[in-house]
C-alpha cells in the first residue's frame, strides 16, 4: 500500500508494485507494472490484443503468480467481471447471483437478500426465474456483474467484458457500469482495447505497449460523472481520443 | 388478431398432427417392410414340412400372443425379468458413478481403473460362470451380477466424461472463490455432467435387458422364470411361435426402459441442455 504520507487520502485498493510476468518459456508478457487504483477512481488499461492485459487481471486476482514484484488488494472483497458471462446454464438468475455467496457460506436468507439487491441495481427484475438459455448477451453480462456485486467488493476487475456484445449493447452496459460505480463506489480496473470505451467511462486512461506490456502513457480524463452518451461525439471527448489512439501507435514503435 | 389466431389454429392441429406422423411413419413403414420381408421367407423360402421353423407372421401373432395361455406365461417371465433388470440397472447406476467419480478425481486414478472396466466390459460370461456361481449361487443374486458386469460400462465412461466436460471458464470462477475440490464436484462437476450421465443411463437400460437374460440362460436356480429360461424352453421344444412371441415382448421391454429413461433424463435438463436435434 502506497500511503505513506498521512495526508494522503484513502489509500490504494489497488497497487502494482514492479510487477514482472515471465512464463516459464522465457516470454515475457509484463514488465515493471506500477500503478495505483484508489477508491472512486476508473482506471482502464489499454492495449492491443495479446499485451498481457488480460494477465495483469489474473495477477491481481491471483489466478496468476507475478514473476517479480507486488500486488497488495483485499482479495476477499473483489470483483471480477470475465469475458465470458461464465454463468451455470443449469442454474435459474437468480441462483446464479447466489453462487458466489454459497462459495463464501453465506446464510440462504443473506445470500437470497442479497442476490435481489444485485439484481435489481442491475436492472434484471423479473428476469430471477429464467435460465442463461433465455437470455441475450447484455443480460447474462450483467447476471455476470450482479453476481460479482454480492460480495459487496471495495475493488472491480473488468475483463473486456463487453467485446462479444454488439454495440447498442455495449453501450447500454458502458452506462450501467458508470451508473453503478457511481452508486458503488468500487475501485474500478478496467481492460479493453476500445480506446473510445476507455475514455468514456474512466477517470484515468493507461496505455500499454505490445508485448512485453509496459505502461507507456497516462491520461486524466476530466469529464464529470455521471456521463451522458453525447459525450463520445464532443470535441474534447474527440482530442482526448485522438491522444490516447496516438500513444497506443506510439507504442508500437518503441 | 382473430384471424390470425384462426390460422394458428389450424396450423397448430395440424403442425402437431404432422410431426406425431414424422414420428410413427417411417417405424411403421420399415415394420411393415420386414414383415413382407417375414412372409416372404415364410412361404417362398421354407417348404411346408420346414415352415415351423419360421412360422409367417400371423401365426406367431395368433398363437404367440392372442391365446392366452402362453401370453401370461410369456409376460409372467417378462415381469420376473423386468425385476432383473431394474435391481441390476440401479446396482450399475450407483457403482458405475461411484467409480467414474473416483477416476476423475486424479489422472491416475483413471489410468488405473480405466483397463479393468474394459476387460470387464469384454468378459465372456459363460467362462466366469463357475466363479459367480461359486460366490453367489445360482439364482437371482447370480442373474442381477450378470445385468450389472453387461451394463455397467456406459455408465462409468459416461458419467466420467461428462464430469471432464465442465466449461474451463467455470472452473477458474471457482478457482477464483476458493472451492473445495467437493464443493467443485458438487456444484459444478456433476450438474455439468448430467446429460452426459442420462445418455449413459439410457444405453446402459437397453444392456441391461440383455444382460438379465443371459443371466437367466446361464443362472436357471431360483423360483422365479425370468424370459431368458422361457426362450431356452421354447427353443428347445421348437415353439417357434411362441419363441418370437417371447422376444419380440423382450426387444419392447428394451425399448420401453430405454424411453423411460429418455425422458426422465430430458425433463432433468430441459432448461438447459442443447435439444437434441429434430
Amino acid at each position: 500500500m502506497s500511503a505513506d504520507d498521512p495526508k494522503a487520502e484513502a489509500s490504494a485498493s489497488l497497487s502494482f508494485s514492479g510487477v514482472q510476468m515471465t512464463y516459464p518459456d522465457g516470454t515475457v508478457a509484463l514488465e515493471d507494472i506500477s500503478f495505483d487504483v484508489k477508491p472512486r477512481e476508473f482506471v482502464t488499461v489499454v492495449g492491443p490484443s495479446g499485451c498481457g492485459k488480460s494477465t495483469l487481471l489474473k495477477i491481481a486476482s491471483g489466478l496468476l503468480p507475478e514473476t517479480a514484484g507486488s500486488v497488495s488488494v483485499d482479495r476477499d472483497r473483489l470483483g471480477y467481471v470475465f469475458q465470458d458471462a461464465t454463468l451455470l446454464p443449469w442454474r435459474t438468475v437468480a441462483r446464479n447471483v447466489e453462487l458466489l455467496c454459497e462459495l463464501h457460506g453465506i446464510d440462504k436468507q443473506e445470500r437470497a437478500r442479497r442476490a435481489q439487491a444485485a439484481i435489481d441495481l442491475v436492472g434484471l427484475t423479473g428476469f430471477e426465474k429464467h435460465h442463461p438459455r433465455r437470455l441475450s448477451g447484455g443480460m447474462r453480462m450483467r447476471t455476470s456483474v450482479a453476481r460479482s456485486l454480492t460480495l459487496n467488493p471495495t475493488v472491480f476487475l473488468f475483463d473486456e467484458p463487453f467485446g462479444a456484445l454488439d454495440e447498442i449493447s455495449r453501450e447500454r452496459l458502458n452506462d450501467e457500469v458508470i451508473r453503478l460505480f457511481e452508486s458503488e463506489g468500487f475501485a474500478g480496473l478496467f481492460i479493453t482495447h476500445s480506446l473510445y470505451e476507455a475514455v468514456f467511462l474512466s477517470t484515468r486512461v493507461l496505455v500499454m505497449s505490445p508485448r512485453p506490456g509496459r505502461i507507456v502513457a497516462e491520461f486524466h480524463v476530466p469529464f464529470e460523472y455521471p456521463r451522458a452518451p453525447e459525450l463520445r461525439f464532443t470535441p474534447e471527448f474527440a482530442k482526448l481520443s485522438g491522444e490516447v489512439s496516438a500513444a497506443l501507435r506510439g507504442g508500437y514503435e518503441d | 388478431m382473430t384471424s390470425q389466431s384462426a390460422v394458428e389454429s389450424t396450423g397448430g392441429v395440424g403442425q402437431s398432427a404432422r410431426a406425431l406422423a414424422r414420428v410413427i411413419v417411417p417405424p411403421v413403414v420399415v415394420l411393415a417392410g420386414v414383415i413382407g420381408v417375414w412372409y416372404f421367407m415364410s412361404y417362398r423360402g421354407l417348404s411346408d414340412s420346414q415352415r415351423f421353423i419360421l412360422p409367417p407372421p400371423h401365426e406367431v401373432f395368433s398363437d404367440g400372443m392372442l391365446t392366452w395361455k402362453p401370453l401370461k406365461e410369456i409376460l409372467e417371465g417378462l415381469w420376473a425379468t423386468t425385476v432383473v433388470v431394474v435391481v441390476g440397472l440401479i446396482i450399475s447406476i450407483i457403482v458405475g458413478m461411484a467409480i467414474a467419480i473416483l477416476m476423475s478425481r486424479a489422472r491416475w486414478i483413471e489410468r488405473t481403473i480405466f483397463p479393468y472396466a474394459v476387460a470387464l466390459q469384454t468378459i465372456p460370461i459363460i467362462a466366469i460362470t463357475p466363479i459367480i456361481g461359486l460366490w453367489l449361487g445360482f439364482a437371482f443374486n447370480a442373474r442381477v451380477l450378470v445385468t450389472v458386469i453387461i451394463s455397467i460400462f456406459p455408465v462409468i465412461t459416461n458419467t466420467l466424461f461428462g464430469l471432464q466436460a465442465a466449461d474451463r471458464n467455470l472452473h477458474e470462477l471457482f478457482t477464483l472463490h476458493k472451492a473445495s475440490s467437493n464443493t467443485r464436484l458438487w456444484k459444478l462437476e456433476l450438474p455439468a455432467a448430467q446429460p452426459a450421465i442420462f445418455t449413459g443411463f439410457r444405453i446402459a437400460a437397453g444392456l441391461a435387458v440383455t444382460g438379465a437374460i443371459v443371466g437367466e440362460f446361464f443362472f436357471r436356480g431360483g423360483q422365479e422364470k425370468g424370459i431368458g429360461r422361457l426362450i431356452s424352453f421354447y427353443q428347445n421344444r421348437l415353439q417357434i411361435d411362441r419363441l418370437m412371441s417371447a422376444i419380440v415382448l423382450s426387444s419392447l421391454l428394451g425399448v420401453v426402459l430405454f424411453l423411460i429413461v429418455g425422458a426422465i433424463g430430458d425433463r432433468a435438463t430441459r432448461h438447459w441442455a442443447p435439444g437434441r436435434r429434430r
